[in-house]
């Protein structure tokens, strides 16, 4: 979703929504039908209006995204390898629009949440009688000084999918960089959209420079003292990089505060300065600013859900799906915006027909990594809702092991995850 | 009634469209209803097994699998009896009545 600033306050937004009620029939309400909208066409959003479609075909589905079609985050990091294309991770709409969902390509700017509508870039209003927002995450620019807007053309973040300029960009870094340099990597604290995205990334760059650049390195520096899957991780650098790819902790001075874009420098929060020639900045995080604006953020910067329903607690009607929701200890996932945007269309459609919410669901959660060539690792986990939060049942992490032993089964898991990635896609916009 | 395959359906008529999401559904007795809809856990699995349980790739399908023999497989995963490179893990996170729920439902796709 649209992560810029309009300039409309709430007490603005107040007279512009009465006079866009009086002014335009603007409105696209199907006679006599309840209307599911769906605000944002991500993992989360598309696979909620297909599923409306599918299952519950009497309602009317519009989705709001500017966007004709969806770069994914997952499987970004396989561009920076050279494994993949652009083309080969983006999908369109038209097979949403097929199903019978209305795409209305505009960005959502605001939401009243007490007159049930969502105010359009363009001036229209949409109302509805229940709204899926899954808006996905905004980046707190200036959370790490020197690091605004501007300088992610220095030091790409290659952490919103966006119209793929970013990857396409920290790729063509990669490739303009001289053998022996070095690839710098600043990693933010929890919580922040997929969990070992950054380690996944750390081990495709160094797929690719070992083979196009081996004397290089590759320094991440982590404001966190442990991540996702570490330990298979760091065993698979070693197998496969070798002493390629150094990580330092939040402990040993790992956080990065500062950035120094003319002098190419990160500099750590004990004033240790980080020269680097490729840099990659994923910068701390927040729920959307459509959220923050409609006041269903709480001071984490993401929204509270009923973990039953995920209606927003501060807002009824408003179900929040995804990464823009504060549910630890699911991660922001993809898999995980797919799976909860089922049981919360289904609560939705449950509302409006007066049923109980469907009862005992499942979240569920396979995370895979890419950490080489046919080496593939991942970590599972069912989420089922308590009255106060999510609880866990771990599946658990990939078996460790050396090469030896596991070639198989890392071989068979990087398979999987292809797999994995096609049925998703497919799940969410076919 | 035959299934188009998933991958065919993208692109494809609203009609195969929807012949694909009924044969996708469990059956229900009465032909003059709706079928019902799967099982809200069920879609867990379609991540990686794919929509109604056709597989892909190195993804078994477990479209049309033998109810008793999913069943004891799933018993077998859980207790590490059966070589596994992710459903040992995905096993241990079910109860046995959901997994007779998952073996009633794809038992009955085609």
């Amino acid at each position: 979703m649209t992560g810029s600033r309009t300039g409309i306050t709430r007490r603005s937004f107040g007279t512009m929504a009465a006079a866009a009620a009086l002014a335009a029939p603007a409105t696209l309400r199907a006679q006599g039908r309840a209307r599911l909208v769906v605000v944002g066409g991500g993992f989360g959003g598309a696979s909620a209006a297909r599923f409306a479609r599918v299952q519950y075909p009497q309602l009317d589905v519009t989705l709001i995204e500017p966007k004709d079609k969806f770069i994914t985050c997952p499987y970004g990091n396989l561009i920076l390898a050279g494994r993949r294309t652009l083309p080969q991770i983006t999908h369109a709409y038209d097979g949403l629009v097929k199903r019978g969902v209305n795409h209305v390509r505009d960005a959502a700017v605001a939401i009243d949440p007490s007159a049930r509508t969502v105010h359009l870039a363009g001036g229209q209003s949409i109302a509805y009688d229940k709204l899926i927002l899954s808006p996905g995450i905004a980046i707190r620019w200036g959370g790490i000084a020197g690091y605004d807007e501007a300088a992610a053309q220095t030091f790409p973040h290659a952490w919103l999918g966006a119209d793929g300029a970013q990857i396409t960009l920290l790729r063509r870094q990669l490739e303009e960089m001289p053998d022996g340099g070095v690839v710098g990597l600043a990693i933010p604290p929890n919580p922040f959209r997929c969990p070992p995205g950054p380690y996944e990334r750390i081990s495709m760059v160094a797929s690719y420079l070992k083979k196009a650049k081996p004397k290089s390195k590759i320094l991440a520096l982590d404001a966190k003292d442990q991540f996702s899957k570490q330990g298979l991780f760091q065993d698979g650098w070693k197998e496969l990089y070798g002493d390629m790819v150094e990580w330092v902790p939040l402990g040993k001075d790992g956080k990065v505060v500062r950035v120094d874009l003319k002098e190419k420098v990160f500099e750590t929060e004990f004033g240790n300065k980080h020269k680097v020639d490729v840099g990659n900045v994923i910068p701390p995080q927040s729920a959307a600013r459509i959220a923050i604006d409609a006041g269903l953020t709480n001071e984490s910067g993401w929204v509270p859900v009923n973990t039953r329903t995920f209606e927003a607690l501060k807002a009824p009607h408003i179900h929040v799906i995804g990464d823009a929701t504060l549910a630890t200890p699911m991660p922001k996932s993809g898999y995980i915006a797919n799976t909860t945007a089922k049981q919360a269309v289904a609560a939705a459609a449950a509302a409006l027909e007066g049923k109980p919410v469907p009862a005992d669901p499942i979240y569920y959660n396979t995370c895979f990594s890419h950490v080489g060539d046919d080496y593939g690792i991942s970590v599972i986990n069912i989420f089922r809702p308590t009255d106060t939060g999510f609880q866990d049942t771990p599946g658990g992490v990939s078996p460790r092991g050396p090469l030896a032993e596991r070639r198989e089964q890392r071989r068979l898991e990087a398979l999987h995850a292809d797999t994995w990635y096609a049925s998703i896609t497919q799940d969410a916009f076919s | 009634m035959k299934v188009a395959h998933p991958r065919c359906a993208r692109g494809s008529s609203p009609l195969l469209a929807g012949v694909a999401l009924l044969a996708g559904a469990v059956a229900s007795p009465s032909s003059a209803q709706s079928p019902e809809p799967p099982p809200l856990i069920a879609q867990g699995c379609i991540g990686c097994h794919g929509q109604a349980g056709a597989g892909g790739g190195t993804v078994p399908k477990i479209a049309g699998y033998n109810r008793d023999v999913f069943i004891a497989q799933w018993k077998a995963f859980r207790d590490k009896q059966r070589p596994a490179t992710i459903m040992d893990r995905v096993a241990t996170g079910y109860t046995d009545a959901e997994v007779a729920l998952l073996a009633d439902y794809f038992s009955k796709l085609k």
